[in-house]
């Protein structure tokens, strides 16, 4: 059974035509995935942008109300900002999480006899929810009894939490706590994938390690950047849950990002129209960013790769 | 930039091969003890919180004040968890169970039954075309920015503090990247065993459950775990529709009793202990394949 098909008489797609009158018989097979996103994904989606025209506090009527909320929000100081903070968390988190990723990922990926160990061990903060994650670290950065007192080290005795600059920090710190395993996992499967034919070649050129690193290893893993890129970045703009339990967006609004500001706005504020309006420029700053990322990778020539991500 | 494109085909390659010589590997890669030092580094800075959330949960209040919160606990006491279990923790978790099942097993399905769709049909049709480019474009979307019109659905649905509610919108929110690695996964199966199969007067529907599932079961079983994961850590869905205590999953019972019991450490690091439990139960019975599908299929 399993010897049924090697692999060299495998057929490349595209070159077949028997399935031809065949996307009939299962067409009707995707209708309930495609009702459920509709219903959930796209229609939310146009209903925010028609929601940014409207006035209501989310549980009376909904009224129309022009540019009103537009012209609420865009005149708002607090959107410059949270666009500013969620693109600091974005950048940072990504300037952190990549070139620790790669490395750990080249080193996991060449040491078969520690790998299954740390992949085990590195997964484990993915099993946590954000809820959790944060809640243990405001227990461990409390500046009367967390860590830092505890071990009587001034160095980790501050006020992570209470400082603006240092809030930001500690939040960049928890999300790579929390992610840099994944993509490290990612980083080790790209790098099995490189053709060991390379490194011999390189070698045979006398190449070094850090010359093989980056002449092969960092371009043969371009296209495993911009899938776990992609992954980081828009995933920064969701990292709701994270912020709102550990700093809920404080001191001050120095953790305010885009997504707790269209929380805050709409359901603490009330002010659905004015969060949805916000909410409008998140989807377009996460379809911003994908498109860019996407043209980063040669455009339509990494189709199939990104199709992978 | 022309040598990695046509490095494509080779790539793909190799990573069907089975793992040649990986001592040959090994020589070839030793790059780095820098990357190494590092791995181990990340490896403490993971596990020192996890091994304080533990030890900490087995602490009495005075023990977590008075001692060095490294140390394991001079008198350790199961008093944390007798108050968590005390405080309803059985409901939140039969409704995060519910609400998990609830939307991975039908979110799964209908995945799955799109992917074969779309690898089956989508050469000569449009619409399943169509189809797979709206939930590609699902992937780059921040879905958390929909949640007002979610609310309002919700609301207007009468499943407003329901769980159904949060289902809803959950399976909604896992479709498109399930689709994605199912699909590339149904593709890598040899179209010689569609056509024996189709020769043997198989139905689409039969050659669905008969030659494809079985053949993409480690995708669905990583397909369902991280799904899985992302509806039971799920905090933002609850935090919006659910409003009775009754009604809450994990994540938000958790927020909440941090809330109650913000001077308690040992006691919440206790219910965040036993809300994480069940997963790592699944991780160590489903590890293997979890990894490696990830890999395989985030890798491509």
């Amino acid at each position: 059974m399993t010897t049924v098909a090697p692999p060299t008489v495998r057929v490349k797609k595209g070159s077949t035509t028997s399935s031809g009158g065949r996307s009939g018989a299962v067409s009707w097979m995707v209708l309930p995935a495609l009702f459920m996103f509709i219903a959930f994904g796209i229609i939310p989606l146009l209903g925010v942008l028609f929601l940014s025209f409207t006035q209501w506090n989310g549980f009376g009527e909904i009224r129309p109300a022009g540019f009103d909320s537009w012209r609420a929000v865009l005149s708002d100081p607090g959107l410059p900002h949270a666009l500013w903070v969620t693109f600091l968390v974005m950048a940072l988190s990504w300037l952190v999480q990549t070139p620790l990723s790669i490395l750990i990922g080249v080193f996991l990926a060449a040491h078969k006899r520690y790998r299954g160990l740390l992949a085990v061990l590195y997964f484990i903060p993915l099993l946590l929810s954000s809820a959790a994650i944060a809640i243990t670290y405001k227990f461990l950065l409390d500046p009367n009894f967390g860590l830092g007192p505890g071990l009587q080290s001034d160095l980790l005795t501050q006020d992570w939490l209470g400082n603006g600059t240092l809030a930001l920090g500690v939040v960049i710190f928890v999300v790579s706590w929390q992610f840099i395993p994944f993509h490290s996992l990612i980083y080790q499967g790209g790098v099995r994938q490189i053709p060991l034919s390379m490194y011999e070649a390189a070698e045979i050129d006398g190449a070094g390690r850090v010359r093989k690193f980056f002449s092969i290893t960092l371009p043969q893993l371009k296209y495993t950047i911009i899938t776990s890129s992609t992954l980081m970045v828009v995933g920064s703009l969701t990292f709701f849950d994270l912020i709102f339990v550990l700093t809920a967006g404080g001191p001050g609004d120095a953790t305010r990002v885009l997504a707790l500001d269209m929380y805050q706005t709409g359901f603490r504020a009330n002010l659905m129209g004015p969060a949805s309006a916000i909410a409008v420029i998140l989807v377009l700053v996460g379809l911003a960013l994908a498109l860019l990322l996407r043209r980063l990778g040669g455009g339509s020539n990494s189709d199939s790769q990104l199709e992978g991500a | 930039m022309a040598t990695t494109l046509t490095q494509g085909p080779e790539r793909t390659e190799h990573r069907r091969a089975p793992s040649r010589s990986s001592a040959r590997r090994r020589s070839l890669l030793r790059l780095n003890w820098f990357g190494g030092a590092l791995g181990w580094v990340w490896l403490l800075i993971v596990m020192i919180p996890i091994y304080w959330i533990v030890i900490t949960s087995f602490k009495t209040q005075s023990n977590y004040f008075a001692q060095n919160p490294l140390a394991v606990p001079t008198e350790p006491t199961l008093e944390n968890y007798r108050l968590v279990i005390e405080s309803d923790f059985a409901r939140y978790f039969m409704n995060s169970v519910i609400l998990t099942l609830g939307t991975i097993v039908p979110a799964v399905l209908i995945s799955f039954t799109a992917a074969y769709a779309i690898v089956r049909g989508g050469r000569n049709s449009r619409f399943l075309r169509g189809v797979n480019g709206l939930f590609l474009m699902g992937l780059a979307i921040p879905l958390q920015a929909t949640i007002i019109p979610v609310y309002l659905i919700i609301i207007r649905l009468q499943l407003y503090d329901t769980l159904l509610g949060i289902i809803l919108p959950s399976i909604a929110f896992a479709i498109p990247l399930s689709v994605l690695v199912l699909s590339n996964f149904i593709r890598d199966v040899p179209n010689e065993l569609f056509e024996s199969m189709r020769m043997d007067g198989a139905t689409e529907w039969g050659t669905l459950w008969k030659l494809a599932f079985p053949l993409t079961r480690p995708a669905l079983v990583t397909v369902t775990i991280y799904n899985g994961l992302g509806v039971w850590n799920g905090f933002l869905l609850p935090l919006i529709l659910i409003q009775s205590p009754e009604q809450r999953p994990l994540p938000l019972a958790l927020w909440t009793f941090q809330g109650q019991y913000s001077i308690n450490v040992p006691a919440v690091l206790a219910s965040v202990v036993l809300t994480t439990l069940p997963i790592v139960i699944l991780y160590a019975i489903g590890r293997r394949q979890l990894l490696s599908g990830l890999t395989a299929g985030f890798g491509k």
